[in-house]
Formats: C-alpha cells, structure tokens, sequence
C-alpha cells in the first residue's frame, strides 16, 4: 500500500518536473516579474540579502504549488468549490469569533504560523460564484445576479468587519468580474452601479474613522504629517523626482534617507519609480497588462462556463492589485494596504497570487482543442 | 432540468469573448490613466519634486502632550507631572546597535525591560526618530553619561515629564498608575497618537481615563544635514495637553477611612446618594503606586506579591464577599414592595426556623427566638427567621428579580475598569453553575445574605445609596469633573439617574428607614453603640457573614473574638442624616467577629469626619439635641461584641431544640 503511494507519488512528481502543464508566455511574464521584485526588494532593502533569500524562498514554494494546482484538472477543482468557499467563509467566522491582530481582527494563530483567512477568499470567491454560474442560463437574470451577490455579499462583509477594507474590496471585484464576464445585460449593470453610487453616502457613514480619515488625508495630505498624510507626500516625491529616466539602481535617496516609509512593502512601488522612472514605470506596467492580457486569453480558450469566468476573473483581479497599489504611490488612491503583486516583499501574497495562476495553468491545459 | 436545456453554449462562449476583449479594453484604459499619472509627476511635475527631494532635510518630530493631572473634589492634587531624564537613541545615527547597547550598559545599567520595549519601539519608529531607552536617570547616571557622552553618537539625554503621586497610598486603588508602555501596548495604541509618549495608564482612573488624560501630540519640524543630524527648528506646533480630572472623593475623608482600618485588611466605600458620586473608596492594605511609574524593581515587586494581604488587590471593587445581614432591609423592602409583607405584620421567632414539613432547622441567633417581631424590630434585632419565611413566601424568583434592581449581580456601572460582578442567588445562576435543581432551603438562606450571595463593597455601597436616595439609581462616578488647561473653568460630567425610582411606594421607603435607624437607636439595635454624640440621624445595619460552614462543634465552645475573627466577615453599612440622606457608606472587614463592633467604628469614623468637612452643619437634616452628659463625645467603648448578633445557617442535629 505504502509502496503502492509512493510510486505513484514519484510518478506523479515526474510528470510535473518533466511535462510541465504550464503556458509558455504565461509562465515567462511572471518569471520576469518575480526577477524585478528581487532587483528592486535588493535595492529598497539596503542590500539585505537575508530579505531578498527569504523572498526568492517564498517564489520558489509558490512555484512548486503553481506546478502542482497545474495537475488538477478544473473538473476536480469546480467539484470542490462549494466546499472550499464555505470552508474559507467558515474560518471568518472563526476569527471574527476567536481571532487576534493589532485593533483590526484578521489573523489566526495556528501555533506555527499566523494566517489570514480573508486571502484566501481572494480565490475561492470568484471560484464559488463561476461554480454558480456554470450550470445556469447565460447572460444571468435578476434571481442568479441576487444569489451570486448573497455569495458575495457574506464573505465580504465578515473582511470589512475586521475592519480591512482594502481586502474586502478585492474580494469583492474577484467576484463581481466573475459576474461581469458571465455576461450580465448592460442595462442591468447601470442600475446596478446607479444603485451602488446611490449607496455612498450611507457607507461612509458606516466607515471607521480612521479609514475616513484616510480618504480625507488624500485630498490634504499636509493636514496629517505624522501619518499617512506624510506616506502620500514623501511617495509621490520619491515618484516625481525619478523623472523620465530615474535615478538608477540602488540610488533612491527617498529610501535610502528614510523619508519613504514601509519601502520594501507596500510603498515598494515608489522606489522602483525613482531608480527607474516613467521608462521603467511604463515597462512594467506594460508587463502587467501582458500577464492580464495572457489570462483572458486563456479564459477564451477555456473549454467550459466554470473555467472561463474563473481565469476571466483571477486575471482582472490581477488588474485591481496594481491599479489600486499603484494609484495609492502616485496620490491618486487613499493608502490602503494592497501589496504590489510579485514584487512588494511579503509571503502571504506571493504564494497565494503563484496558487491562483497554478489554476490558471490547469485551465489552460485543458483547453479546447482547436480542429 | 429544463433551464440546462436551453443553456446555450456557443452563445456564451461568444459572450464571454466580447466581455472579456471589454474588459481588457477598460483595463488597458485605466492602466494608461495611471501611466498618465506617473508621467504628470515625473515629467511634467519633474523638476519641482527634484528639488523637494534636494531639499528634503526637513522631517517632523513629535512633541508628547503633557498628561492631564488628577485632583480630588477640593483640589487637592493627586497625580502630578514633574520634569526627570531618560536617555534616548536616534536609531538611524547608530551603525550597530548590539554593540552599543553592550557599551552603553556598562555606563549606565539597562535591565531587560528596558531592552524588550526598546527592542519593540524600534521596530514601529522611523529610524530618524528617537526612541526612548531608560528612563528616569539619577543624577549619578546622568553624570557617568555625560563623561561617556562622545562614546555614543545618537545616544542623548533628554528631559520629559514623568508622574508623580503625592498621596501615594491613600488613592493607589483609585488613582492607579501609569506604566511605562510595553510590547502589548505598541500593538494596541494609536501609533500616531502616542508618537513621543512613552507612559500609559495601567490601572484606575489613570487607565480608565486615559483617553482623556492623553491629549493630542503636536509636532515640530526640524531641518537634519546630510547624515540626518537635527540642524535647527524650523516651527512648532504645539501639543495639546489631556484634561485635568477632578474626583469626587474627598481626600481628608479618603486618609481618614484608610487610617480607620488600623492595617486590618477591608475596604470602605462612600457613595453620595444623591448623584452616585464616590466620596471615600480605600482598600486595605494598600502599596506606593510611584513605585510602578518607572517599572517596578524586582524586589519590590516581590514583596507586594508575596504579601499574604494582598495589598495590589483592589478590594473594593474586586473582592467578593457574602453580604450576611447587611442585606435584610433590602430583602424587607422587597416584601413590601411585592405586596407579601405590611410593615406592622409580624412573625414570631422562636430560635429555629422550619421548612413546613422538613426536619431540618434554621437557626436564630437568639436561643429560644426574639418572640413576635414586625419589620422594623426584626431589620432593629437582625432576626433571622423574619426573613427566612419572608425568603420562603415570596420564592426566590421574586426576590432575585426585585434585588437584581440595586445591582447585584452585575457590575455597578461604575467608571473604573475591572469591576467584578459578584452573584445574586437565583435559578438561572444555579443552572448555569451546577446540575442540582434549586433547592427551597437556598431561598431560605438567600434571605439573610447567605448561600451562593457574593457582593463587592462598591456594590453593596451602590445598593445602599440607591435605597437611601429614595430608590433613584445613579450609576456610581469616581470622577466628577474635567478641565482643558490649568485656568479653564471646571466642566461637571453628567450622570444622570439610570432610569426611574426603583421604590413604588413612599410608605415602604419609611418602613424601612425606620427599622435601619432602630439599628442606631433601639434599646435592642444591633448598632446602638454607635449614635453617641453624632449630631444628626443615622441609620445602618450590621452584617457578620460565616467565611466557611460550620464542620465542628468547636464553633459552639470557642467563642472568644480571635476564634471568630478568623471565621467570620464583619460588615457594617449605614446612611446618614436618616430624614435626608447625603451619604451612604459601608465598610467591610475581611476578618472581623462581629460587624457593629468591628466594622461600626470604621463607619463612624468616616462619618464624622465626613460631617466635619461639611462645615458640621447639614441642610435639611433634623439636628439632634446635644448629649446632657459632660462627656459631650464619648470615645466608642471598645465593645465586646453583643449576643443578638445573627448566625445562619446552622443545620440542626434532626429534631434536635437549641
């Protein structure tokens, strides 16, 4: 029996090192990215080679899971879907009830390692309402648009609960794109937004202050030069001082001189825009928009529902990473704690971003087979 | 079924590439609006950000606001700031800091408290800013610094203002302390709000009003050179200090009451019945609470713990005790209240009480009974089996239920954090704590204050005060008003009554007062040795509460005041003047033999001095005709304790006769 396991566990591994089911120019773009995450980390981190090991540690465990989802065929992944959406909704409830973590309430010790439920949300959120919507009649109705927002809904509201907004925004869009390239009317979608933009003034009066504040910060930021008011000021001097051709490699004095906080995390990105400037900045958005690009592609060629909404939706998910971490650098955003994909330093992240393109690759090994 | 029917999949196939090419577009345009961002900043807004980051010397330092200070109700200061020194370090200007914590240890001692919240701090500050590392130098560590001083660049010393508490003991318990900020605090604080401070409230009022006392921190910017030194100051924006407190409590009458103990560990509370304002809370044994600002030695420490008395224990508003007889008027007044009981009916004690067809017995403390007693001589003589059958007539439910009103059971509400809740005997408590169903003979006890009963004597004071103040339940309030700077006018805090009078008919009120005065007053008042020269009416109740049951008879033979001391809990509460209440007190001792004879004192004590702060003269109170005797204020004889004292809950030997 143990024999029996172990064979075919070798076979397994095999099967992955030898015939890799991974998508060539897929695969190339996040290899590249990861590359100028540990460029730019070296440089953001004062040379600490510890902190760039560390990270190319937590690249290679999320490669390796990348290569291992990319075995699991979307069939055995959308069966399990409802189990695992109410498995990661259920720990939210669990750490709502029990959690610990400084005033917001998001972690769970399990001894050896803290975790955070809420990110996993980030996958099987848009994997539980694609699972939804598989088998129902397209373009979605009324009734299908009100169960799928109730899935949204619950999840969401236990992370904003916490309180961390920025998360339950983001899980909120993995879901809400499922059901836009599901194909939802036009029209329902404008009353939809109308109904949302109606809704504002309310949810600000259900903000915390604190995240009010930020908002505020935004419009003012020299009101609060202890605080985050001083992140978007020193940010967006790191930026514009950058220029077109930036300051070069290991040269930002931003970061160098402390003025930037949090520089190897979520400002990250500020300091990639000093060394390298708009020419860099402009590559690397280009990159990012390839990968997106890659994963709608690969959504287009998915062979059912289920596969196509979910790499539809991990792609555009992709998008409001760095749209919304990019928008806080350059002062057009509130600072709000979304890492920059692939290169801000940080575990979580990384490996739960490299899990949902290892879906991806799976889907896209088992696409339709052109005549 | 018939939905998958008609699901049509080309169809969605083609849908789904024309949202996703949407999708892609709209993506592709808000991309190209954050590009056009990034090029507004770095080319059109290029030049002037190159010169801000040139120019980028100026960085913003906090200013701690000073802490609010602490006075009692006629100013008298209780907590004060006062200027001292610590070393802080600028952990940007340091190359390596392991080394130069070694170093600068054998300069100037650091012990490991000081490195775990340096160790913490660090990591939250900016590295330009500095972070506090010892604090409170002595003048000889200050000069082996100064000596040393061109050893550790980035290493300065720095004044701050530290707290000092000038009564020390007296309001330890109330007072509290503050802490230097620890590793828990970092994560639970405002880290903008606590920029620069480096001290927290740790316990009474000093925690539970930090956020008043804390004020806002102000900031100043200063221009640093190239390696980040601090060249000048360039402006300043001044912090803005927390408010000032007043207490309600009076602190001669608060000396008073501590120095009324004699060391014996207890605890008094003195409420005002008429706005539930806390004139007097002591515990006793108490400790120096300056010892904790600057952290604790581990010696001190030691001591405090290993004390047997406890004196760290807060026991007025921790401790829990059975409450024993204090609580029979209230018991009465809820007889009366329920429509069991008129206040002329009567019950007649013959020494042992009986469940109608149980065999076991309920003593009185009296052998052979008080005869017929009313209401008013049985709350005068204590006589237990009034209560025992007016327990048992109205059943448990209706008593817990009129009880649970004066806050047993459950916090009082007050405005100090960690108030313990103490147990009101009731079936929902006993479900929720044992599998026994409720048994009649508990409701026999709960009658008299026994059993599963457990107050605090913050609760009990609270209960008192209600009942004195005519029913109206305020919540009680250590602090009575704030103040924004040292010339502003004091600012009352509002303490409205919770909710209407808790007593429905005035008549019952009476009935009951009368019976407490009769404790005072009456030929057979458990309390009659304490009127002597008290120009005003009083009115109380004694209360001697068994700490364990009874296993042996040593009980019977051994009746000497040390034996009973160690077994009993002596209470005593009182209010006074009795035709218009303006305090109500009760005071506990943990081991006293009885409680009119060693808990009675204490409360006159701080009645009397109470009266004297009032100028001797109170409004709308009856003044009584002054002594005829010479000795207009005879000393308290030192009693020896009175035979009607109550007892409880002795089981009988079956069929047994005292």
């Amino acid at each position: 029996m143990i024999e029996m396991l172990y064979v075919r566990g070798r076979r397994f591994l095999r099967r992955i090192m030898t015939r890799p089911r991974i998508d060539l120019p897929l695969a190339t773009g996040l290899l590249l990215l990861a590359f100028i995450g540990l460029v730019t980390l070296y440089s953001a981190g004062d040379g600490n080679l510890a902190l760039v090991g560390g990270q190319a540690g937590r690249f290679a465990l999320g490669g390796a899971l990348l290569l291992l989802i990319s075995r699991i065929p979307p069939q055995v992944l959308r069966s399990w879907t409802p189990w695992l959406y109410a498995g990661s909704t259920a720990l939210l409830v669990v750490v709502a009830v029990l959690g610990e973590g400084r005033g917001s309430i998001r972690w769970l010790d399990l001894g050896v390692m803290r975790f955070q439920p809420s990110e996993l949300l980030k996958l099987t959120m848009p994997m539980m309402v694609a699972w939804y919507l598989h088998p129902r009649r397209l373009p979605p109705g009324w009734g299908d648009i009100a169960v799928v927002g109730l899935l949204i809904a619950i999840p969401a509201g236990l992370i904003a609960e916490q309180p961390d907004l920025g998360t339950a925004v983001l899980v909120t869009a993995a879901g809400t794109f499922a059901l836009f390239l599901s194909g939802m009317a036009w029209w329902r979608i404008g009353v939809l937004l109308a109904a949302v933009g109606g809704m504002i003034p309310v949810a600000w009066h259900f903000l915390h202050q604190y995240q009010r504040d930020r908002v505020l910060t935004l419009l003012n930021p020299e009101s609060d030069p202890l605080g985050n008011g001083w992140h978007i000021i020193q940010s967006q001097i790191a930026v514009g001082s950058g220029g077109i051709f930036g300051k070069g490699w290991q040269h930002s004095t931003q970061s160098r001189l402390d003025f930037l906080p949090e520089h190897t995390t979520d400002f990250i990105f500020a300091v990639f825009s000093e060394e390298f400037g708009l020419v860099g900045v402009a590559a690397l958005i280009t990159l990012y928009a390839f990968i997106i690009g890659r994963c709608l592609w690969i959504a287009m060629e998915a062979r059912e529902t289920y596969s196509r909404l979910l790499a539809g939706a991990i792609g555009m998910s992709f998008f409001v990473y760095v749209f919304v971490n990019g928008g806080m650098i350059a002062g057009m955003l509130p600072v709000v704690g979304v890492p920059l994909p692939l290169i801000s330093y940080g575990g979580t992240s990384a490996v739960s971003l490299l899990v949902a393109f290892g879906v991806l690759m799976s889907i896209h090994a088992n696409r339709k087979r052109h005549a | 079924m018939k939905r998958r029917s008609i699901k049509d999949t080309r169809h969605e196939g083609a849908l789904f590439r024309r949202r996703a090419l949407v999708g892609f577009a709209l993506i592709v345009v808000s991309l190209g609006l954050l590009m056009a961002r990034f090029a507004y900043l770095q080319v059109v807004r290029h030049d002037e950000f190159v010169t801000r980051a040139q120019n980028n010397r100026v960085k913003p330092r906090a200013i701690p606001p000073a802490r609010g200070l602490i006075y009692d109700r006629n100013g008298v200061l209780l907590a004060d700031n006062v200027p001292a020194f610590r070393l802080e370090v600028v952990p940007e200007q340091v190359k390596d800091m392991p080394a130069l914590l070694a170093q600068l240890g054998r300069v100037v001692p650091l012990d490991h408290d000081d490195l775990d919240a340096f160790a913490k701090q660090l990591k939250q500050n900016r590295r330009f800013e500095s972070v506090p590392l010892k604090m409170h130098l002595t003048e000889d560590e200050i000069d082996r610094f100064a000596v040393n001083r061109w050893r550790f660049p980035g290493v300065d010393v720095v004044p701050y203002l530290t707290r000092r508490y000038p009564l020390g003991e007296a309001f330890a318990h109330v007072v509290g302390y503050v802490g230097r900020i620890d590793a828990d605090d970092v994560d639970r604080l405002d880290p903008v709000r606590y920029k620069g401070t480096s001290h927290v409230g740790r316990s009474g009022v000093e925690r539970s009003y930090e956020d008043m006392l804390h004020g806002q921190p102000g900031y100043e910017l200063v221009e640093v050179n190239a390696d980040g030194r601090t060249q000048r100051v360039l402006e300043t924006h001044a912090p803005t200090p927390g408010s000032n407190l007043y207490l309600s409590i009076d602190s001669r009458l608060q000396r008073a009451a501590e120095a009324a103990f004699e060391g014996r560990p207890g605890a008094a509370v003195a409420i005002d019945p008429r706005n539930g304002q806390v004139l007097a809370m002591v515990s006793v044994p108490t400790f120096d609470p300056n010892l904790f600002v600057n952290g604790i030695s581990q010696v001190d420490y030691d001591a405090l713990t290993h004390n047997p008395d406890k004196p760290l224990y807060n026991r007025a508003l921790r401790g829990v005790y059975p409450p024993g007889s204090t609580v029979k008027p209230l018991v009465g007044l809820a007889g009366l209240e329920t429509g069991f009981r008129k206040p002329q009916d009567t019950v007649f004690s013959t020494g042992v009480f009986y469940i109608p067809g149980q065999s076991r017995g309920y003593r009185d403390d009296v052998r052979g009974g008080s005869g017929r007693v009313n209401l008013m001589q049985a709350i005068e003589q204590s006589v237990n089996t009034y209560f025992y059958k007016l327990a048992l007539d109205m059943g448990i439910d209706r008593l817990s239920s009129y009880l649970a009103k004066f806050s047993f059971g459950r916090p009082t509400g007050v405005d100090l954090i960690g108030e313990a809740s103490g147990v009101l005997p009731s079936r929902a408590w006993k479900a929720a704590h044992s599998r026994e169903p409720w048994y009649p003979g508990e409701t026999v006890i709960a009658g008299i204050g026994q059993g599963y009963w457990a107050v605090t004597p913050l609760q009990l004071a609270h209960a008192i005060a209600t009942f004195a103040g005519h029913g109206i339940p305020y919540e009680p309030r250590v602090v009575m008003a704030t103040q924004q700077g040292m010339d502003a006018p004091r600012k009352p805090l509002p303490n409205p009554p919770s909710g209407p009078s808790l007593i429905a008919n005035p008549a019952d009120w009476d009935a009951v007062n009368q019976g407490m005065q009769m404790v005072i007053y009456g030929a057979k008042g458990t309390g009659r040795t304490l009127a002597a020269g008290f120009p005003y009416l009083m009115a109380g109740k004694s209360g001697t509460a068994e700490r364990f049951s009874r296993t042996t008879n040593a009980y019977d033979t051994n009746r000497n005041t040390a034996y009973l001391a160690s077994r009993h809990r002596a209470w005593f509460v009182a209010y006074a003047p009795a035709d218009n209440p303006q305090i109500a007190v009760a005071v506990l001792l943990e081991s006293g033999a009885w409680g009119a004879s060693a808990s009675g004192p204490i409360v006159r004590k701080i009645l009397d001095v109470w009266l004297a702060e009032q100028g001797g003269v109170l409004a709308g109170a009856t003044r009584l005709p002054a002594p005829t005797t010479a000795a207009a204020r005879t000393p308290l004889p030192a009693t020896t304790p009175t035979d009607d004292e109550e007892i409880p809950v002795a089981p009988l030997p079956e069929g047994g006769t005292p």
